[in-house]
């Protein structure tokens, strides 16, 4: 009994469970609606069902959302994802259809490779405003947020590019072996982050940079070089989405690819625990805030909200998530007082003073 | 001391948890109107956490507070003002880019008509500034003026909030001589209109000097309550660090090696005409191996921008610096640290400390650095560097992961010092390394310092009191008006009068006897 009220004591205070039991109450406010909602089956060798619907949509948003992690952790921010999503579905579209075959794996692989090399140098174009001239990053990268929705048209011409090529729509709506393509390219990307943030420096030193720019300058942390590489990462995350939306739609619209993903990658990071103000980031918070978005979108659909209201009921939602991860909400509306994290006892025995 | 006879502020059986940490524990406190009362201890005794829980900061586990006779909790700062307890913090909390006067009344601008009656606050905020003394333009952003007057419109804005306790919270520690005996004044004044004051500082002088009575406190508990005037220094020392202090007076034993010797081989460092306009003028200072050269000097003097200098921390425009002979360019931090230069600053909390990172962290940061994001330390090699270090250092509370946040400020320090030891430096740079924190702390910082000197290690040494440069220093290099003046051998004829001459004339005073 104690043992498990402590148990349970640990997991309340564990910094993914509210973004965990959030997405679980999506996931079983769907059941209640749709009954067979969790039923997941194998159908022409492809994994089906509305859990694999949520996941397979939402890895593009995870892609970003991991990008936008660690350049929030600077204390900085990318305005420009959305825009860079729109660009680098444009030019992988462009190239594909100006092939001659549009089914050849190697033309394919050259549009993916351009498009992503053309997402790392927009990367570095923020990177070098924000820690080459030292401009806000909000500033900076608003910049390419509007100037890239105006790259994007010029890259199709102000049409909608429309292919046909089965390699490349493997990328966003295909399968390999019986999983979604897009959701194994997401769990890449997050091992790929996790490994760069945890297993190298990198993490410790973006954390110390966003938490304390002057004192990491100081202790010899090269922060500019820092800066860059997350605005790098993060418009090579973009690069990716964007390949896997024109992907899914076989198309490529430099207007609307990618409209407003940056305030849903913002939310989902915020959502995941990570401070806007920099300094500690989560990973798996941020991973869990894109599936809570993804689910919101999906449950819009399921729930049968009519569509006039449906940006009005996301915006509901998400202010609900956002207040119930307060813990100072939660102590008002609760009645309880914030519990200090439970701890080993305090230690008087050990008062040594020093002599 | 005016009505002895009831408490206007008693707080009994104060309990306070932190995560790791029981920072109140049962504590006592009384208040008595028209009484100057000092709060002693170490850091980490429990001295800011009571203040906190006074002013409404923090809310407390166990225990009553009574006030003027009626039992209170405050739920916030705003309730604890209101009901007349009124915070000065040890780092001002106030908003630079604002006037002077809008600081005073910020949160409480009297209106008229419904809309802010600026004449009303100007004219107040100068009667209430000229009851402290100070007679300056109330319209100018408070940033424009030095750290003392920012001090003294703090406590303008605490006093003029009818406050029948008032907290100073080291109010002295960026103040000079002058600046504190104005200060003293003020308290005396306000003390004889029956305000109690609080007063928290690490200066016993300075208690001895205001303070009718003492509340002793050490980790987390009473000590107890002592009449001023029936406490002798060295009993107020011992009932703050629990045992006899010795440190100190080994220090002073201990032979230092004569600066001739030192000398007599080649520097580790040199500087030729080194300089930065506005900033410092060009100097020349030699550092050895094995030497501690001391920078004294008033506040603003030009010693941090000495030692900002050599770390590459701000650029030079003038001269160069020869490290073991060679001339090298230290252009930024991470150049001085290739050459085994390590750098605390005075800001601990600014330049120095990641507050939300954790002990660990924070103590291979700076090593981490200079590896490089490629090859991060080995958890075990960090395990074992750190454990090495808190317990060399004493770090404590001794647990690693714990938030650099929850220390202490001793600690703090000793954090930051620990993060420079294990780059394995051959210069060691020292901006106020002991400011604001205990005796003990001190001690042990001081004598950190002796041995490090001992093992080869050149330290230049930067602190506000004299008779802590005098006591490390082989040289005392004085600054006055950002200037090097002076560079004084520390015989045995060198005391802190003809260094506090030669800051006063800008040369030393023995060789120029004339003035």
């Amino acid at each position: 009994m104690t043992r498990f009220t402590a148990a349970a004591r640990t997991a309340v205070t564990h910094r993914l469970f509210w973004p965990a039991a959030v997405l679980a109450v999506l996931v079983l406010g769907n059941v209640a609606f749709t009954p067979n909602f969790l039923h997941i089956e194998v159908r022409n060798g492809h994994l089906y069902g509305s859990l694999i619907d949520i996941l397979r949509l939402g890895a593009p948003l995870v892609v970003v959302s991991l990008g936008m992690t660690v350049v929030i952790a600077t204390r900085g921010i990318d305005l420009s994802v959305g825009s860079t999503i729109a660009i680098s579905g444009a030019l992988a579209c462009l190239v594909i259809s100006d092939s001659g075959d549009q089914n050849s794996v190697g033309g394919v692989l050259v549009a993916v490779g351009l498009a992503l090399a053309l997402s790392l140098v927009l990367g570095l174009w923020n990177g070098f405003l924000v820690a080459g001239i030292g401009i806000q990053p909000i500033i900076a990268t608003l910049i390419l947020m509007v100037g890239g929705r105006g790259i994007a048209q010029l890259i199709t011409d102000g049409q909608i590019i429309t292919i046909n090529s089965d390699p490349y729509e493997l990328i966003g709506g295909g399968y390999l072996a019986t999983f979604p393509f897009s959701v194994l390219v997401a769990v890449v990307m997050i091992a790929l982050t996790a490994f760069l943030a945890r297993r190298t420096a990198l993490g410790v030193l973006i954390e110390a940079t966003g938490g304390n720019a002057e004192a990491s300058r100081l202790a010899g942390i090269r922060a500019r070089g820092i800066m860059v590489m997350v605005y790098l990462f993060c418009g090579l995350c973009a690069g990716i989405a964007g390949l896997m939306i024109s992907s899914n739609v076989h198309s490529a619209d430099g207007n609307n690819a990618g409209l407003w993903y940056e305030l849903d990658a913002i939310l989902a990071v915020v959502i995941g625990g990570t401070s806007l103000g920099g300094g500690r980031f989560s990973l798996g918070g941020t991973v869990l805030g894109a599936l809570i978005i993804q689910a919101l979108s999906t449950t819009v659909y399921t729930v049968g909200i009519p569509p006039e209201t449906t940006m009005l009921f996301k915006a509901v939602v998400v202010t609900v998530v956002c207040l119930i991860q307060s813990p100072a909400f939660r102590a008002k509306v609760f009645g309880r007082r914030p519990r200090p994290t439970p701890t080993t006892p305090a230690e008087p025995a050990k008062i040594e003073v020093p002599a | 001391m005016a009505d002895m006879s009831e408490p206007v502020l008693t707080m009994t059986g104060i309990g306070k948890q932190f995560p790791g940490v029981r920072a109140l524990d049962g504590v006592d406190f009384r208040l008595f109107p028209g009484e100057v009362h000092a709060l002693m201890g170490e850091n980490g005794a429990g001295k800011s956490t009571l203040i906190k829980v006074l002013t409404g900061a923090y809310s407390i586990d166990s225990g009553d507070i009574t006030l003027a006779g009626h039992p209170v909790r405050f739920g916030s700062p705003l309730q604890a003002q209101q009901a007349g307890v009124s915070p000065v913090y040890q780092e001002i909390n106030l908003c630079a880019n604002l006037s002077v006067a809008e600081n005073i009344f910020i949160g409480r601008q009297p209106r008229r008509f419904g809309r802010i009656d600026w004449a009303a606050i100007r004219r107040r905020s100068r009667d209430l500034l000229r009851r402290l003394r100070l007679d300056i333009d109330v319209t100018a952003a408070l940033g424009t003026y030095s750290l003392a007057v920012q001090q003294m419109v703090a406590i303008a804005r605490a006093i003029d909030i009818e406050a029948k306790v008032l907290i100073l919270d080291e109010p002295t520690s960026s103040l000079d001589a002058t600046e504190v005996q104005q200060l003293f004044d003020v308290m005396r004044e306000l003390k004889d209109e029956g305000v109690a004051i609080l007063f928290v500082t690490h200066f016993l002088d300075q208690v001895y000097e205001i303070a009718d009575r003492i509340t002793v406190l050490r980790n987390g508990r009473l000590v107890g309550e002592y009449p001023t005037a029936e406490m002798s220094h060295v009993d107020l020392v011992t009932a703050m660090i629990g045992k006899e202090l010795s440190t100190l007076e080994q220090l002073e034993e201990e032979q230092r090696p004569e600066l001739s010797a030192l000398e007599s081989g080649s520097p580790f460092v040199e500087t030729v005409e080194l300089g930065r306009k506005g900033s410092i003028a060009p100097f020349d200072l030699t550092i050895h191996p094995g030497e501690v050269v001391g920078l004294a000097g008033l506040l603003g003097s030009g010693r941090t921008e000495v030692a900002r200098l050599l770390f590459g921390a701000d650029r030079a425009d003038h001269g160069r610096v020869l490290l073991d002979g060679e001339a090298v360019a230290l252009r930024t931090p991470r150049a001085a640290m290739a050459h085994a230069i390590a750098y605390c600053s005075e800001n601990r909390r600014t330049e120095g400390l990641v507050e939300e990172l954790t002990v660990r962290e924070n103590i291979v940061l700076a090593l981490q650095a200079v590896r490089g994001w490629t090859r991060p330390i080995p958890r075990r090699v960090q395990d074992e560097l750190v454990a090495k270090y808190i317990s060399a250092l004493q770090i404590r509370p001794a647990d690693p992961d714990l938030p650099v946040r929850n220390l202490s400020g001793g600690n703090q320090q000793k954090v930051l010092l620990a993060r420079w030891l294990i780059t394995e430096p051959k210069l060691l740079i020292l901006d106020e390394p002991t400011r604001g924190i205990d005796v003990g702390a001190k001690a042990e910082i001081q004598k950190l310092v002796a041995g490090l000197s001992r093992d080869g290690l050149a330290v230049l040494f930067i602190s506000a009191e004299l008779e802590e440069v005098l006591r490390l220093s082989h040289k005392v290099g004085v600054l006055r008006d950002r200037r090097l003046v002076a560079q004084l051998a520390n015989t045995d004829d060198l005391d802190a009068d003809r260094v506090l001459q030669t800051i006063a004339h800008g040369s030393d005073a023995a060789s120029g006897a004339a003035s």
